[in-house]
């Protein structure tokens, strides 16, 4: 019994879902029984995938040790560069995968400078934020193109499920957390992952390719806030040179939220889905509560922290369970 | 005399103006303790470092067995069989002991490049029969590494290298840090490698450490190597005239 506590205490993204339950009640109550609605859920799913598989990807990076502030930028540049590419008469699925080329090569050169110069991934991903934004506007040379309209919506924005309940990003955004989290308890290069960013001279010393990995780890993390950028653009059906401002900062606390830690080598993909949810969760569940949607920033904040304070005094709690080792 | 394991000659080493090692030579014996000793800048890093895969000789000539071996990358070392274990500890504090012991080196049940799918059970089962070989008495091997005590943790250590069947053994000052127990319980383990057919090349800077535990000392001081003596042919006034 003891033992079996101290397993669930450890889970880093126990506090997050313990919020989460909390926060749907809350919300269910003050909103008098609107907010677990069919409507609404359909909304809140309709959306959640976008920052979900952001997340996805930025807490894989964080648990590799490092970290990603290019990826609100990434989001716009992956879903314009196609654009660009469509209205020069590309079908969609070679302009998708240019995209996605983009996106993995600006994830390598994020991965390449950080590791080869040995400088704070901080410092790179910043300034990839600019350049990718940049490089958004300018190649949507102000105007972003049109989209034409036979895309392929059915795969990726239609509603789809009992009573149409989610849609098609969705089944994207599950089956997507679904392989991440696998590769990260299943397979070696998990293994590889939290072990790189869990201590990195070990790692070394053990024979794994860590710069290689770290680099994936960024490749990734691209390639996600890319997709993901991607499924916005089709939800809207324009791409926005100003989508997923912001959002790198938002993904990073959803991590948190979920118990990644920025020292790398402690998180989980669950968590940050579950991190996710609850920024979405919150967000709507504001305005449902008529709350003025001003406070939606500081609710974040304050999640932001009291979930790591929360984990840090969980964590303590754990260890200070004994049980015989 | 049998073929040494290992054989190292002529070894210079330098760095950007400093000459680390000069033109070390020296000969293990297998199933022999060696303890290796000297003062901070020595070289007996530099040396350890080189056998070990992480830093590359400027010259010389290192043999495995009697065959010239190239120890370019941490993972060839391992691959010829020498392991090492570092002060600091090669161990990742925020992982479980099983996925500890086979970092890099986990049994897959399928494969594609190298990326594969991990056989956790044969992981467990063959964590606890490695951590049990040591006479280490551990609870589980999913419980954190960082929950071990340092003796603990080194044991755990040694489990990893006589699992992987190494047959030389690199102990980079594991009694560093280690309260007086524990560093007695990791001087059996060195004790112990010996039963096992093991070469223990054993680093210390403490002198009574390397007496209790090792048939040959070798002494280094300013990169070259100044004593070479059994143990029971030398005492510690005589090391520490040397040195």
């Amino acid at each position: 019994m003891k033992r079996l506590l101290k397993i669930y205490l450890e889970k880093p993204e126990l506090a997050a879902l313990v919020l989460l339950v909390v926060l749907v009640i809350l919300f269910q109550i003050t909103s008098d029984g609107v907010f677990l609605s069919a409507n609404n859920l359909r909304g809140i799913l309709g959306i959640l995938p976008e920052i979900g598989l952001m997340v996805i990807g930025v807490t894989i990076l964080m648990i590799a040790g490092e970290f990603d502030l290019s990826v609100g930028s990434v989001f716009a540049l992956m879903p314009m560069t196609m654009a660009v590419l469509l209205a020069d008469g590309i079908p969609f699925f070679p302009a998708c995968m240019a995209g996605l080329l983009v996106c993995a090569a600006i994830g390598f050169v994020n991965g390449y400078l950080t590791v080869k110069f040995n400088i704070p991934s901080f410092i790179t991903t910043l300034g990839m934020l600019f350049i990718a934004r940049s490089l958004t506007i300018v190649i949507s040379g102000g105007f972003p193109p049109l989209l034409p309209n036979d895309l392929p919506n059915w795969l990726f924005t239609v509603f789809v499920g009992p009573g149409d309940l989610f849609r098609m990003s969705f089944v994207w955004f599950v089956v997507i957390a679904v392989l991440a989290s696998l590769m990260m308890s299943r397979t070696n290069f998990g293994n590889w992952i939290k072990a790189t960013g869990g201590f990195l001279p070990a790692a070394q010393a053990m024979g794994i390719p860590t710069a290689r990995v770290k680099i994936a780890a960024f490749m990734l993390c691209s390639m996600l806030a890319g997709f993901a950028g991607m499924i916005q653009v089709l939800r809207l059906g324009s791409p926005l040179p100003s989508i997923g401002e912001g959002w790198e900062l938002q993904a990073v606390a959803a991590a948190v939220i979920g118990g990644a830690a920025l020292s790398g080598g402690i998180g989980a993909v669950l968590g940050g889905v579950i991190g996710a949810i609850l920024i979405r969760v919150i967000d709507n569940g504001l305005v449902l509560s008529q709350v003025d949607a001003n406070w939606f920033k500081f609710a974040i904040g304050f999640l932001t922290i009291f979930a790591v304070v929360a984990n840090a005094w969980l964590g303590k709690r754990a260890k200070a369970i004994k049980v015989e080792t | 005399m049998t073929q040494p394991i290992i054989s190292v000659r002529n070894l210079h080493k330098w760095y950007s103006g400093v000459h680390a090692l000069k033109g070390v030579s020296l000969d293990f014996q297998p199933n022999e303790a060696v303890g290796l000793i000297g003062d901070n800048g020595a070289g007996k890093s530099t040396l350890i470092n080189i056998l070990s895969g992480v830093q590359q000789a400027s010259d010389g000539e290192i043999s495995m067995e009697g065959r010239r071996a190239k120890i370019s990358t941490p993972r060839a070392a391992m691959d010829l069989g020498i392991e090492t274990i570092y002060q600091y500890n090669s161990m990742v504090p925020t992982m479980s002991i099983s996925r500890n012991l086979f970092i890099g080196r986990e049994p897959l049940r399928a494969s594609f490049f190298g990326i594969g799918i991990m056989d956790h059970k044969k992981m467990a089962a063959e964590s606890v029969q490695a951590i049990a070989n040591v006479d280490l008495h551990l609870r589980s091997p999913d419980a954190l590494v960082g929950e071990l005590s340092g003796g603990q943790r080194q044991g755990v250590a040694i489990a990893r290298a006589m699992h992987f069947k190494s047959k030389v053994m690199i102990l980079d000052e594991p009694t560093n840090h280690l309260a007086v127990k524990e560093t007695q319980k990791v001087i059996e383990f060195v004790r112990g490698l010996k039963d096992l057919g093991i070469t223990a090349i054993f680093i210390s800077h403490n002198i009574h450490h390397v007496f209790e535990c090792c048939d040959r000392i070798v002494a280094m001081a300013r990169g070259e190597v100044v004593l070479d003596k059994r143990t029971v042919d030398t005492n510690m006034d005589e090391i520490m005239d040397v040195l």
